[in-house]
């Protein structure tokens, strides 16, 4: 065993000589890996954070919504709605919100409306999030005037500016007491958008969706669970496109991999040829170029990934954000969570190590079954 | 089909390692109609550089082989919140018909092709390449079963719809269950104890004999009690150390101490496991060879390497689980 790892280390120290002297054709070889690996990594890194921002943001919302429908379309939960309900056991919570949207024509963007209990939001003022407030330049205290579907002219008091922690939810969200929602909007009386239920067991939640839907055959359930799932595989989804759009960039890295290992120079040929004169075998030779090999991909991948790392994590993904983000006016402002995933990181090295070494395979036979008499000879 | 990159990659690595095969497949009918050693000629030395490549090409192959069977694990776990009712990788291996046979497949390919590439090293160390004819009839005799793992995987990963509603692990390892699956996990604790501890026991101690005095029946009693001792690990491991891990007297799952909330245990009883299971069935398969007069000084001394792992594997595997199971606040037993 020691012998063989000497044997190794000898091969690794030899390899790391010999790419250096020849810097300026591995440089490039390693440029154009780390680069491909970055553009991976970045995908893969960016996909990840997104996910994992949903399901964070999703992890406080509500087990179950429940909408009435009419015709197939959403429609208000009329009055004695959440009483039909009743009492479901396992259901902690339920409660009927209030919210609509509202467009903005100063800022061409819509704006979420909600109503808060009265002690939450006094009447006459409203909470904004930190996204619509840098926008229309608000601070706490000012005075801001909307008009309503209706045409009548609403003003507000800005009470306070909502946590910029939580901008992926709040950036178009203004919070706003009751009594003004109904009157902004002209709500009917005793109407609701719709109803939140909290449920504590997550396994009890498809059988109390399946509850309200036998109890209110008008009704929808939307689960948390599965605006996750959509959630989830609407990212994979964004990032597989972006993965087979870039496979275009991982052939053309084999084909130069391929290039690269295929076109040796005279002076490697000769170096090959002496070292198969002074005794090495050719299967050495080809541990030799294994080495080389593996040296050079594993310096790419961590280039490519701490460089991808840093651009998800530190720059905000500048390069990829309209694709997998998606875009809006009122786009929230926020920092991912740095996250690295151990599977992510083994399907990058299949991605990039893989096709690497496959490439390299036969190109580094032919080089070290040269025979030393020819190459000495020419 | 779901759009994941490590599905992607997956059948990506299967793909490309099955072309490398098929276009190896030529060569080596080649090199078993023509191989001759004591030859000289242009033919004879094109085929000998020509096994260089080969070897390099499949021992590569075989070695990627070993690690996807890790990441399509670790991907069927991870699917699980794509699918209702699935909580860990047997609700995704259960979503459509071919999971479960593509995993098994993966696992046969996990151990033929160790077997394969200890006996590639053991041929590489010979001065007259003894095996080679064996060598390339075994790789040919691969190639459909790694074809057949490539379709099973490729029909498994397309029949992934993620509306699909699956049982999960609850149902399936329960002592109502139906299979094999479900023999293992409704076997009794204490029946499968007093099979786990005797296997294990088993093949650490031929796996020692054969590190110990390496010969003809030791080698061979260590492959069968390894293939034994992992038989007798993975239902052990349905029957009842899951239960301590889970410290729930009624979660069968060999899936779930994969995942986080039990600290990736599984892979610490995995890898060992699976690690030892190959050496020793690896001792087995390059037995038959150790009368070959260039490989009589060479068998004998991987082989004892190979025993030395397998018992090491199997004794760290028993000594997790039995930690796993003194440590655990589930009590099946009362004293």
């Amino acid at each position: 065993m020691r012998i063989w790892l000497e044997k190794q280390l000898h091969l690794i120290d030899f390899t790391l000589a010999s790419l250096a002297r020849r810097k300026s054709k591995n440089i490039g070889l390693l440029a154009v890996y780390a680069l491909l690996v970055f553009a991976l990594a970045s995908v893969g890194l960016f996909a990840n954070a997104l996910r994992s921002e949903a399901s964070f943001v999703l992890a406080s919302s509500p087990e179950v919504i429940l909408q009435r429908l009419v015709a197939g379309r959403h429609d208000l939960i009329p009055p004695g709605y959440l009483e039909k309900i009743g009492r479901i056991r396992g259901v902690q919570k339920q409660e009927g919100r209030l919210w609509g949207y509202y467009y903005d024509a100063v800022v061409k963007a819509n704006y979420t409306f909600m109503a808060r209990p009265a002690e939450e939001i006094a009447p006459g003022s409203i909470a904004i999030g930190a996204t619509l407030a840098r926008l229309r330049g608000l601070a706490p205290g000012n005075v801001i005037s909307f008009r309503a579907y209706g045409g009548k002219l609403f003003t507000f008091r800005i009470a306070s500016l909502l946590s910029p922690d939580a901008e992926l939810l709040s950036a178009d969200l203004v919070l706003l007491a009751e009594a003004d929602f109904r009157a902004f909007f002209d709500y009917p009386a005793g109407h609701y958008t719709d109803i939140a239920l909290s449920v504590a067991n997550p396994q009890e939640v498809r059988n109390i969706a399946g509850k309200l839907s036998q109890a209110l055959p008008d009704s929808r359930p939307i689960l948390r669970e599965e605006v996750l799932r959509t959630y989830q595989s609407m990212f994979d989804w964004r990032e597989g496109i972006m993965l087979t759009i870039l496979a275009g960039a991982i052939f053309a890295f084999i084909i130069l991999a391929w290039e690269k290992a295929a076109g040796l120079s005279a002076e490697e040929r000769k170096e090959i040829g002496i070292l198969k004169a002074i005794g090495w075998e050719t299967g050495d030779v080809i541990r030799m170029k294994l080495w080389e090999g593996l040296l050079v991909s594993l310096a790419a991948f961590l280039i490519g990934f701490i460089a991808a790392y840093i651009h998800v994590f530190y720059c905000g993904a500048s390069l990829l954000e309209p694709v997998l983000k998606g875009w809006s006016v009122l786009y929230p402002r926020f920092t991912l969570i740095p996250a690295v995933d151990g599977m992510q990181v083994a399907s990058l090295a299949f991605f990039t190590i893989f096709p690497y070494c496959a490439a390299v395979l036969v190109p580094i036979w032919r080089a070290a079954i040269t025979d030393p008499d020819s190459v000495m000879r020419a | 089909m779901l759009f994941q990159p490590a599905i992607i990659a997956l059948l990506l690595a299967s793909a490309v390692g099955l072309l490398m095969l098929l276009a190896s497949a030529p060569f080596a009918l080649r090199i078993i109609a023509r191989w001759d050693i004591r030859s000289g000629s242009e033919a004879q030395l094109a085929l000998e550089r020509g096994t260089y490549l080969l070897s390099t090409v499949l021992s590569f192959i075989f070695t990627v082989q070993l690690a996807k069977l890790l990441l399509f694990v670790f991907t069927a776990d991870r699917l699980a919140v794509m699918f209702v009712g699935a909580m860990c990788a047997v609700g995704t291996l259960n979503v459509n018909e071919y999971g479960f046979p593509a995993l098994l497949g993966q696992i046969l390919v996990f151990f033929l092709a160790a077997m394969w590439l200890a006996i590639n090293h053991v041929d590489a160390q010979a001065r007259d390449y003894p095996l080679v004819r064996i060598k390339y009839w075994l790789l040919l005799a691969l190639l459909p079963v790694l074809a057949v793992c490539f379709w099973l995987e490729f029909q498994y990963f397309r029949g992934l719809k993620a509306n699909v509603i699956t049982s999960c692990c609850g149902s399936l390892f329960s002592a109502e269950g139906k299979g094999l699956s479900g023999e293992a996990s409704a076997m009794a604790a204490g029946p499968a104890m007093l099979l786990f501890y005797p296997a294990q026991l088993l093949a650490v101690a031929a796996a020692v004999w054969q590190w110990r005095r390496p010969g003809r029946w030791a080698a061979y009693a260590t492959a069968l009690g390894s293939a034994i001792a992992f038989v007798a690990a993975i239902s052990g491991i349905l029957a009842f150390v899951s239960l301590y891990i889970y410290e729930h007297p009624h979660h069968h799952c060999p899936f779930c101490i994969l995942k986080s909330e039990y600290a990736y245990q599984g892979y610490a009883l995995y890898l060992p496991l699976f690690v030892a299971a190959a050496c020793g069935l690896a001792v087995g398969a390059i037995q038959p060879f150790a009368r070959v007069v260039s490989l009589q000084s060479v068998i004998p001394t991987v082989s004892r390497r190979l025993a030395a792992l397998a018992a090491l594997g199997f004794a760290l595997f028993a000594a997790l689980a039995s930690y796993q199971v003194l440590n655990s606040n589930l009590i099946l037993f009362e004293r």
